[in-house]
């Protein structure tokens, strides 16, 4: 990383992880700089969500180590886990809000089960995160309800209700137009500026992402091609990273159309 | 030849890493049910939708296999001239094996499938990973209050079977065949002695932990089913295989259960 004094929030050292035989990640090295935005991406089915589902705890590495916050994610045994958990949130690729709760109900749920807090400051907590999201007047509503931006904004109050210090978002705009992307990515930004926490996005709509992030990791061939500021990276001379900025810059040229399509009257 | 040797090795592996699994999964689900807090409000819920809601098929099931074993006990007794023993004969099979059994299968049909499929669906949708990424032990959350009210639905249920099927046989053998009232009430009270009853309640017990057992874990685990049982299939199946899976456990469990307490 550029920052020598940066602490660090997330490390991965030399992780392995196979499924079914096949090699996905092979030998990750990877740092995580606290109060940063670090993006992760790389083609699909590379392992990106892998990797994060690594950070979270969620899969166990065949080999080497995830520290999180100094503490050895694998080796604090259920419980550690749960309480470094309280420290994070997470947008799921697919939300996963709960069907048969409400809105309310679903920011609610991680103050409630604390089992620490009177129902009037876990109110509080809940409309202040909604009205942070500009969601107001659908406290009452149940997910099936909501349009795909609205859920997501809903999943984004309920990742950061409990005030996390590190925000995991895995693939936060899948299945949004433009529009609705720019908005999720608009209050991704103010609510990092505000609350300062660490960020870790994975991602592949590159390069618009690149705006929003200190840091870009390139995930290719079960490896971690560079973890470097998004400058440094568009302009990096590594092979992989190379053809990678190239492939994408079609998509610089096909996202400005779709904007403008966006635009376009009627 | 080598192939072959691999594959049941392999097969082997798979078997010995499932029953692992879900050892682990019991030993979680029961610990989880014994740690504060306790969910009183979720496990009320689950009682409604698993008791509540089985009420109705479990009276018309009852009813049923009480009247044909009214119908089949009193022609078979007349063999022996034994039709004042029908009374017994009823009350016996429904308390000490047909009452636990069926109100088993009736609940797998019903709520079995549903649990596992339920649990399934919130697996596919990452809803598990989310209770986890909010430090919310799924185990605690999910497992606990179903498994709280199987216990409690089950015996009760099998108690309403037990009791709507005696109704059953005396409604064919003393109203429709003429048996007397007397004999068949007698017969039933002479005949049944708490053990029956006791056998019963074991079984129900512990017929309604093989259930939500089984349900719940085949849907936990729904990621680690071989054949990427992933997706709307992927839940069909596992929940088929959980409803067969259930039935015959309770099968197994019967007979084991019976030649202990016997």
């Amino acid at each position: 990383m550029s920052e020598p004094q940066a602490k660090i929030a997330i490390e991965m050292i030399n992780v392995e992880k196979s499924f079914c035989g096949q090699k996905v990640l092979d030998g990750i090295q990877l740092s995580i700089v606290e109060g940063k935005t670090t993006i992760i991406t790389g083609a699909s089915g590379q392992g990106k969500s892998v990797i994060l589902k690594h950070m979270l705890g969620l899969i166990h590495p065949d080999k080497g180590v995830v520290r999180v916050l100094d503490q050895d994610i694998n080796s604090i045994g259920k419980k550690g886990r749960r309480s470094l958990r309280e420290h994070f949130g997470v947008l799921f690729q697919n939300v996963a809000l709960f069907d048969s709760m409400t809105v309310y109900e679903n920011v609610a749920l991680p103050l409630r089960e604390r089992g620490k807090l009177t129902e009037a400051v876990i109110r509080a907590n809940v409309e202040e995160k909604l009205l942070l999201m500009d969601l107001h007047d659908i406290n009452h509503k149940y997910p099936t309800q909501l349009s795909g931006g609205m859920k997501k904004r809903v999943g984004l109050a309920r990742a950061l209700v409990l005030n996390p210090s590190i925000v995991f978002f895995d693939e936060p705009t899948t299945g949004l137009d433009v529009h609705r992307s720019n908005e999720i990515y608009r209050l991704f930004y103010r609510t990092q500026q505000e609350l300062g926490y660490t960020a870790i996005i994975v991602s592949h709509d590159v390069p618009r992402i690149f705006k929003l992030s200190d840091y870009v990791a390139l995930l290719a061939d079960g490896k971690i091609q560079g973890c470097i500021p998004p400058n440094e990276f568009q302009r990096s001379k590594n092979p992989k990273i190379r053809a990678f900025v190239e492939t994408t810059m079609g998509s610089i040229y096909l996202s400005e159309q779709e904007e403008q399509s966006f635009h376009a009257p009627n | 030849m080598l192939g072959f040797i691999e594959k049941i090795g392999d097969y082997t592996l798979f078997r010995l890493h499932q029953t692992g699994r879900m050892g682990l999964f019991f030993s979680n689900c029961l610990a989880s049910i014994v740690t504060p807090p306790f969910q009183i409000f979720a496990v009320t819920r689950q009682i409604y939708f698993i008791g509540a809601r089985s009420v109705t098929v479990v009276l018309v099931t009852g009813l049923f296999t009480g009247m044909v074993l009214g119908l089949q006990g009193y022609h078979t007794l007349t063999r022996f001239h034994s039709e004042e023993l029908l009374g017994s004969v009823v009350a016996l099979s429904l308390i000490r094996e047909l009452g636990p059994v069926l109100t088993a299968l009736m609940v797998i049909g019903r709520a079995g499938s549903a649990i596992c499929a339920e649990i399934g669906i919130m697996r596919n949708s990452e809803q598990i990973d989310a209770l986890k990424c909010m430090a919310i032990d799924p185990y605690k959350y999910i497992m606990a209050p179903k498994i709280v009210a199987m216990l409690i639905s089950v015996p009760l249920l099998t108690a309403l079977f037990d009791v709507i099927g005696i109704f059953g046989g005396y409604l064919v053998g003393v109203i429709l065949l003429g048996v007397s009232e007397g004999a068949y009430i007698q017969g039933m009270y002479a005949s049944v002695a708490w053990d029956d009853v006791w056998m019963g309640l074991v079984k129900s017990v512990i017929f309604g932990l093989l259930m939500v057992g089984i349900s719940a874990a085949k849907g936990y685990y729904i990621h680690l089913e071989r054949n990427g049982a992933f997706g709307a299939e992927g839940v069909s199946r596992v929940t088929t295989d959980a409803v067969v899976a259930s039935s015959v456990a309770v099968l197994v469990w019967d007979y084991l259960i019976s030649a202990v307490l016997i």
